[in-house]
């Protein structure tokens, strides 16, 4: 303190260790209340700053009221002793952390326990102790602030708006269209640079979506055990598995278009309906193998895998948003936003027996889009 | 000795002076301590969300360091032995070594996942109390609409977020995303393509989520956040009615140090309640998922609840799919994609503009409403919530069919009549209680309430003692605004021309809207001849007494002048 009352004022005494010509340091802002009283008589601190609301007046009863003192040193205690406790459950956080392992599935259960209740103990002492702090320590009081209209008044707005123009002016951007237009037209290609420079994110779906890997001959996997299945493996009647294409089956790209269910059916069960698309046969009895029908596990609204089938109804249900298809007519849809019924794969069998495909899907499958056509 | 009476350590003064020689920090920084904070509990909701964001950026670093986002198909040879052997993505493994070879780990990834879910919910709730109370009304439209671009931003955040991991189950989700991008007319293939980079699941999009959610929206997050505090600090918060309480004025308690201490104690007790979710409910077990495979699925597969909407959006839709010159519109994955969710955050975006529009009141309000006081949009909030709320439920149609044993199409059923009926009775209702609800202020406000102190007269009779409200209450009661009537259609000002607003389609459409906000049960004072409050307009005394209805135009029920009425600023007086 001594250093700054020396060094007070710039008529003062000039402290050994300045510079000459350098300006005195000023008092040290939150110092002493006594070196602010040294100084030249201060402006009224609020008078001049609308900005500032007036002084917080107490609404409760006053700090010195006998009722405050006993209560405030009750809720010290309180609050002190939240803080401490806190204090407490935060070394233990660290304590399990260090002693409790994790490795094993019950040694990480036991470590999330560890730290979750330590640490959220902390956490609700720490608030705790504030909370009652903040409503039974500090005096109840009350402010109220001015509002001020948010619009400029009008001089200053008259006077922005002549900068404004001033400033228009120098520039000479309305005098000058050419150079206006051009500048217009020169960051005009700018613009579309972000789209450009996003070309190759991606290729393009070209006819991609129209295929899948089925092919004439390509066996059919079970989903799971990657065995190939004749129709003799598959011969209760009601089941359902899921089938994935030979030398496919853990690509996901293809997987995502090409995984199959597979269902037996009793005889007579079975009835698919004759569909062409154009000219094209898109689904028919002929491409089923002993009452053995596949379709297409991606559902035609939104992609997801077909997984419930229901064995007395044959309807196939897709569980993300229901729709229904019967797999005994063909896939058709009988509830649900899908529009089209499941694409059919046509089905044969090879020289050794296995179920094969005939071919690809004769029709896009998964949802639908705009190039669908 | 005083509370003011002590030296400030030198370690903070001379940091102090350092940094206000500096900064010229001084003032503002007093100015800043002395902001005042109105005390309401309904003022608390927006900081949970603001916490949790917080919160979720601490949590988010730490996952950050141990996460790989990566789709390297890899064999899994870890501490959780049920997966031992599977085929997965690094993302996966990476997820399944936090959560079980990490130290913390699992306790840090489902705060972050609680957190998300109390970010999201609680800009939902904080949402629904601007909008209720009319606290984006001029001048904070510009903060409302932040907070609609800070909610959507929410939305596609999250979804990215709980996808990272690569589960099964958000696998299925994002696949239900790359689905509906498809559905897109003329650009949604390549959008798809190109987001992918290729076809679904491509080996890009783990990494490119991660870069978009771990930067680009947290960024953008950030700025709008601070955008918005910026905006609501300069703009001072609104305040309820109640005794003091003007337009002019903000009532409530410093800054420092009792909005801070509050404010502090408020994130240790968010905080701390995060803990204890993540320490006790399990959420997203990805574990339990198992990793991505397009062939598999669950059943009863639900998002989170925020994306519950869309998902019921997909579900209510019935089959409908056109054939447009050639090409394939999809419009049973179009329609939910983008309706419902437009129609409720478009129409929030709008609804400031439209009851300016409609009311013709361009002024400014401080002062909040009290839902009951605003029938018209208090009921339409109504509306909209049973609009949301209906699609929500629907969302969870499978497990709501399953726990209550109702047929899974039956519910469906139901939800597609009730996403238009609900909405029509919850706008009725709605209003019917604000309207009842306005006359028990006005018969409490004229009679007193009730004491329950019962007398006997004379004659023998029974009644009830009424006692007139407290200073408080009538305080609260009398800050009702009267909304102004504009001119009926037709109407013609002094001059015989007919107010150019109130022609055509779009008139007529406004004079309906504009009787709608201005149908309410008028408040009389109690034997005070200066009771009349709102934009300064006596009420003619045949006006005071009649029911529900809005007057005829050119009763004088708080009739704007004819003409102009649309640029008539009501100021507030009286």
């Amino acid at each position: 303190m001594s250093d700054m009352e020396e060094t007070e004022g710039a008529e003062g005494p000039v402290a050994p260790h300045r510079v000459i010509g350098t300006p005195p340091p000023s008092p040290r802002l939150l110092g002493s209340t006594a070196v602010a009283e040294h100084r030249e008589p201060a402006e009224p601190a609020m008078a001049d700053d609308e900005e500032v609301a007036g002084v917080p007046h107490n609404v409760g009863l006053a700090p010195d009221d006998p009722k405050m003192v006993v209560h405030g040193q009750r809720a010290e205690r309180v609050v002190a002793t939240c803080f401490t406790l806190a204090f407490f459950t935060g070394c233990a956080f660290v304590a399990a952390y260090v002693g409790i392992g994790v490795g094993t599935v019950d040694k990480t259960l036991r470590s999330n326990l560890g730290l979750g209740t330590t640490l959220a103990a902390t956490l609700l002492l720490l608030g705790t102790g504030a909370l009652i702090w903040v409503r039974h320590l500090m005096p109840n009081v009350e402010l109220t602030e001015e509002r001020h209209d948010l619009r400029s008044d009008d001089a200053d707005r008259q006077g922005f708006q002549e900068v404004f123009k001033e400033g228009t002016g120098y520039s000479q951007f309305v005098k000058r269209p050419l150079i206006r237009r051009t500048l217009m037209l020169g960051t005009l290609p700018l613009l579309a640079a972000p789209i450009v420079l996003l070309r190759d994110s991606g290729p393009k779906p070209g006819t991609s979506l129209r295929h899948t890997v089925w092919s004439p001959g390509r066996r059919l996997l079970v989903y799971g055990t990657n065995q190939p299945i004749t129709p003799a493996d598959f011969s209760a009647p009601g089941s359902m598995i899921s089938i994935v294409p030979d030398g496919y089956q853990d690509n996901d790209d293809d997987l995502t278009k090409a995984a199959v269910v597979l269902i037996k059916f009793r005889p007579g069960e079975l009835d698919i309906p004759t569909r062409t698309q154009g000219s094209t046969l898109v689904g028919t009895m002929n491409w089923t193998v002993d009452n053995i029908v596949a379709y297409s596990k991606i559902c035609t609204h939104v992609g997801c895998p077909v997984g419930l089938y229901e064995q007395t109804t044959h309807h196939l249900l897709c569980p993300c948003h229901q729709s229904t298809f019967d797999a005994a007519k063909g896939a058709e849809v009988i509830f649900g936003p899908a529009a089209r019924p499941l694409p059919q794969l046509p089905l044969t069998t090879d020289s050794s027996g296995y179920l094969v495909a005939k071919s690809d899907f004769n029709e896009p499958v998964g949802p639908s889009f705009w190039e669908r056509g | 000795m005083s509370d003011t009476d002590f030296d400030v350590p030198k370690a903070l003064s001379g940091t102090g002076s350092f940094l206000d020689d500096r900064f010229h920090g001084a003032r503002g920084l007093r100015v800043l301590m002395r902001k005042v904070f109105p005390d309401h509990w309904s003022f608390m909701l927006g900081e949970i969300a603001l916490w949790s964001f917080v919160i979720l950026l601490l949590t988010g670093t730490f996952l950050s360091l141990f996460f790989v986002p990566s789709m390297n198909q890899v064999t899994y040879h870890g501490t959780y032995v049920k997966l031992d052997g599977i085929r997965m993505s690094e993302a996966y493994q990476s997820a399944l070594n936090i959560t079980f070879d990490v130290r913390g780990g699992l306790l840090i990834r489902q705060i972050h996942h609680w957190a998300a879910d109390l970010f999201m919910a609680a800009l939902i709730i904080h949402m629904l109390r601007i909008f209720f109370t009319g606290a984006y009304r001029k001048p904070r439209e510009i903060n409302w609409l932040i907070g609609i671009g800070l909610f959507t931003l929410g939305l596609l955040e999250g979804l990215f977020g709980y996808s990272l991991p690569d589960d099964q189950l958000s696998g299925a989700g994002l696949r239900i995303f790359e689905g509906a991008l498809q559905g897109i007319p003329i650009v949604g293939t390549y959008l798809a393509f190109f987001l992918f980079g290729g076809p679904f699941p491509g080996h890009d999009i783990v990494p490119r989520m991660y870069i978009i959610h771990v930067l680009l929206i947290p960024g953008i997050l950030l700025a709008l956040i601070s955008a918005h505090l910026f905006i609501m600090f300069h703009q001072k918060h609104t305040q309820m009615p109640g005794k003091g309480n003007t337009e002019k004025n903000v009532n409530g308690q410093p800054f420092f140090p009792y909005f801070m201490a509050k404010g502090g104690a408020w994130f240790f007790f968010i905080f701390g309640a995060l803990v204890l979710l993540a320490t006790f409910a399990t959420i997203n077990p990805i574990q339990l998922y198992g990793p991505y495979s397009p062939v598999a699925i669950s059943s009863a597969s639900q998002p989170d609840f925020y994306m519950g909407i869309l998902e019921g959006s997909l579900r209510v839709m019935p089959a409908w799919e056109i054939n447009f010159l050639g090409h394939t519109l999809s419009l049973s994955v179009l329609i939910p994609f983008a309706l419902p969710l437009g129609i409720v955050l478009g129409g929030a975006a709008l609804w400031p503009f439209f009851e300016q529009w409609a009311t013709g009141d361009k002024s400014f309000h401080n002062i909040n409403d009290r839902p009951r006081n605003a029938p018209a949009r208090t009921a339409t909030g109504v509306a909209a919530m049973t609009f949301y709320g209906v699609l929500w439920a629907e969302g969870a149609n499978d497990v709501i069919a399953d726990k209550l044993q109702i047929p899974l199409y039956t519910i469906t059923w139901i939800a597609r009549v009730m996403v238009f009926v609900g909405p029509a009775l919850g706008y009725l209702i709605t209003k019917r209680i604000c309207l009842g609800l306005q006359r028990k202020d006005a018969a409490e406000l004229l009679h007193g309430y009730e004491s329950g102190i019962i007398r006997q007269l004379p004659n023998g009779e029974f009644i009830e003692v009424h006692q007139p409200v407290n200073e408080e209450k009538r305080a609260v009661l009398e800050a009702k605004p009267v909304p102004a009537l504009l001119p009926g259609r037709g109407s013609a000002d002094e001059n015989g021309v007919p107010s150019p607003g109130s022609r055509g389609a779009l008139g007529w459409a406004r004079g309906v809207a504009n009787r709608a906000f201005a149908e309410t049960v008028p408040v009389e004072a109690n034997g005070h001849g200066d009771g009349h409050h709102g934009n300064g307009h006596e009420v003619e005394a045949g006006a005071e007494h009649a029911a529900v209805g809005s007057a005829p135009a050119g009763s004088g029920h708080g009739q704007l002048p004819a003409g102009d009425a649309a640029e008539e600023e009501p100021r507030e007086g009286g």
